[in-house]
């Protein structure tokens, strides 16, 4: 299990040292880097067929107490995202190696490389126990996406990558202060102790701490009113940067708020939170109807879908909690996917602006049954995965009474259906405008793209597939995060 | 816990928000230096009162000072260390792109500024 932790972190890092070494041999590059994503998504697998298995594993790296050195915590909720994570980035690779030679391709030599520190800054924030490191994995993952964003240079990179850099270089400013103000608390950064401490502490520094880093984990997740930075800095990147960011970046945000805010017994913070879920979802949202690029309508339904795990969240109940898990597993791959159907609509259009696509269901049918499942999942249309998680979080507040952020949901769930209407309507149907086009991948690296996507499109019929047992699996993993009293155990035996 | 320390940790952070608002980079780059500074000084002011060097059979244990926020803070310099020099890339490449290091305006709001002004004022991202 040891080996597994590791594997996961320190893989990738490997990978991509060597993929750097290797950069004028583009064969070897690309087996060193699909090895290490490959390596670091298989281990995340067997780690949660154990954790599943055995319980919480812990690992104390360098055999330091948990006051002093830092601590790897594989648990349920980490085990149960990891594994959704890493295949995304594993699969996203094969789509980039399939895109190669096209205008909107990234570089591979230093995509790769950075693809693979990110993997390794994804591990370690899901992994990791204590404050301090989840600062640094932070730091991995956001130094390798300013480079993944702005690395082509070209004008619209650079100034909405300062944009980007800026504000994130802010969030982690704030993050540092947060850990200082911790640590002049508490004494400590690690998490189990923490939870501990925290709750003890007057209510005025205890709320104050939570949001700080309501605010700290809200920039990174692009809640209302923190997410100006996404939609102008997503779209320009090239398709497969944006495929993974959108999949995770916004996502490790949330992930550490359900750790952090449920650990520390934030539930005084509830109702500021959904109202701030409530907005999230319809500015969002409204925001994607105003657009017409699909990758820019995508971004903005980034923004519109955090609202709904930021709600499960805020409702600080087991339901909401697993609710929100499982919106999390059902996200992210559809997210991927649909960016990654994006990259094959500019790839086939020769842009994805709306205006000059159309047509296209019956020139390229496959294209399009791999855009409407994603669409629909989105969309919360039953039987695909949106439709369970969705009807696990709003269910969750609907036992709560929150009948404004039930409403909110509900509204949103319908634009998203109008919006993703559009998309079919001028892309897939419709007229094609006249104009000259970039060339198409050749076919041998179309056929690389489409099996990609059709095998994240299976992923998330794999989600609604195993609907009940993930949720099962998220209900654990919520009340263990409910109650900290197995996790501090875990941690200090 | 040093009122000068604490003067110290305000009067950076409030000159770096304020140079991070500017709109050129090279003032933002000057701000977030400053930024930390700040975060540097207060997660040492964090570790409590100063004292001896950290090291084993030097000093009783008591007298120390506290090695745990050292350690962080040294992470922390490194990170932003190289985050600096990134910036400092990024100015570099607007200023060979457009000839001056400011930040743009917001694409959003230049489109919905063209959209409100009337069809008479052509889109033209190149222009702008």
């Amino acid at each position: 299990m040891t080996g597994l932790i590791s594997l996961a972190i320190v893989g990738p890092l490997v990978a991509a040292a060597c993929s750097l070494a290797l950069r004028s041999q583009p064969l070897g590059r690309d087996i060193a880097v699909l090895a290490g994503l490959g390596s670091a998504a298989l281990a995340s697998h067997i780690m949660l067929v154990n954790v599943a298995r055995d319980g919480t594993h812990t690992v104390a790296v360098g055999g330091w107490a948990p006051e002093l050195g830092i601590v790897l915590v594989a648990d349920l909720f980490a085990a149960l995202i990891l594994p959704v994570a890493l295949t995304i980035i594993f699969v996203v690779e094969i789509f980039a190696i399939g895109q190669r030679r096209t205008v909107w391709a990234a570089n591979p030599q230093l995509s790769g490389p950075l693809l693979c520190v990110l993997t390794s800054g994804v591990s370690l924030a899901f992994l990791t126990g204590d404050l301090f490191t989840l600062f640094v994995a932070f730091e991995l993952i956001l130094v390798s996406s300013y480079v993944l964003l702005t690395h082509q240079g070209n004008r619209s990179q650079v100034s909405s990558g300062m944009t980007y850099v800026v504000m994130n270089l802010l969030a982690s400013t704030l993050f540092l202060f947060g850990v200082a103000f911790v640590y002049t608390a508490t004494g400590t950064v690690n998490m189990a102790l923490l939870a501990e401490r925290i709750p003890q502490l007057d209510t005025g520094v205890r709320l104050g701490i939570g949001a700080w880093f309501l605010v700290v984990f809200g920039t990174k997740a692009a809640v209302f009113p923190l997410f100006s930075w996404l939609p102008d800095s997503y779209p320009t990147a090239p398709t497969t940067i944006t495929a993974v960011f959108a999949g995770l970046l916004t996502k490790v945000g949330i992930y550490s708020m359900i750790r952090f805010h449920n650990l520390m017994g934030m539930e005084d913070l509830g109702p500021i939170m959904l109202l701030v879920a409530a907005l999230t979802m319809v500015v969002g949202v409204l925001g994607a109807l105003a657009q017409s690029d699909v990758k820019r309508i995508l971004s903005f339904h980034v923004i519109s879908q955090i609202g709904y795990m930021f709600m499960g969240l805020s409702l600080f109940t087991v339901a909401g909690t697993a609710g929100a898990i499982l919106f999390l597993i059902h996200h992210m791959p559809v997210k991927a996917v649909l960016f990654l159907v994006g990259g094959l609509i500019e790839n086939h259009e020769g842009s994805s602006s709306l205006d000059r696509s159309g047509g296209l269901a019956a020139r390229e049918p496959l294209v399009a049954v791999m855009f409407a499942i994603p669409a629909l999942s989105l969309a919360g249309i039953p039987p695909f995965s949106g439709f369970v998680a969705k009807l696990a979080v709003v269910s969750a507040a609907v036992d709560q009474g929150g009948a404004v952020v039930v409403v909110a949901a509900l509204v949103a769930g319908g634009l998203t259906l109008q919006s993703m209407a559009k998309i079919w309507n001028e892309v897939f149907w419709g007229r094609r405008a006249d104009g000259p086009r970039p060339s198409p991948a050749p076919r041998r690296g179309r056929r690389t793209m489409h099996a990609a996507t059709a095998l994240a499109v299976a992923g998330t019929l794999m989600v609604a597939l195993f609907a009940g047992t993930l949720l099962d699996l998220s209900t654990d993993a919520a009340e263990s995060l409910r109650n900290p009293a197995s996790y501090i155990a875990a941690v200090r035996p | 816990m040093s009122t000068a320390l604490l003067l110290a940790i305000g009067g950076l952070t409030a000159v770096g928000l304020y140079l991070l608002t500017g709109r050129s980079l090279s003032r933002i780059v000057l701000g977030y230096s400053l930024l930390g500074h700040a975060t540097v000084v207060a997660l040492i002011t964090a570790g409590g009162p100063a004292g001896w060097p950290p090291i084993a059979g030097q000093a009783a244990p008591e007298d120390m000072s506290n090695p745990l926020p050292q350690a962080l803070t040294l992470t922390a310099i490194v990170i932003s260390f190289g985050l600096t020099l990134f910036l400092l890339a990024l100015a570099r490449r607007q200023r060979t792109l457009s000839g001056d290091d400011l930040v743009e305006d917001d694409l959003e709001d230049r489109r919905i500024a063209a959209v409100e002004s009337g069809p008479t004022e052509p889109e033209d991202p190149a222009a702008t």
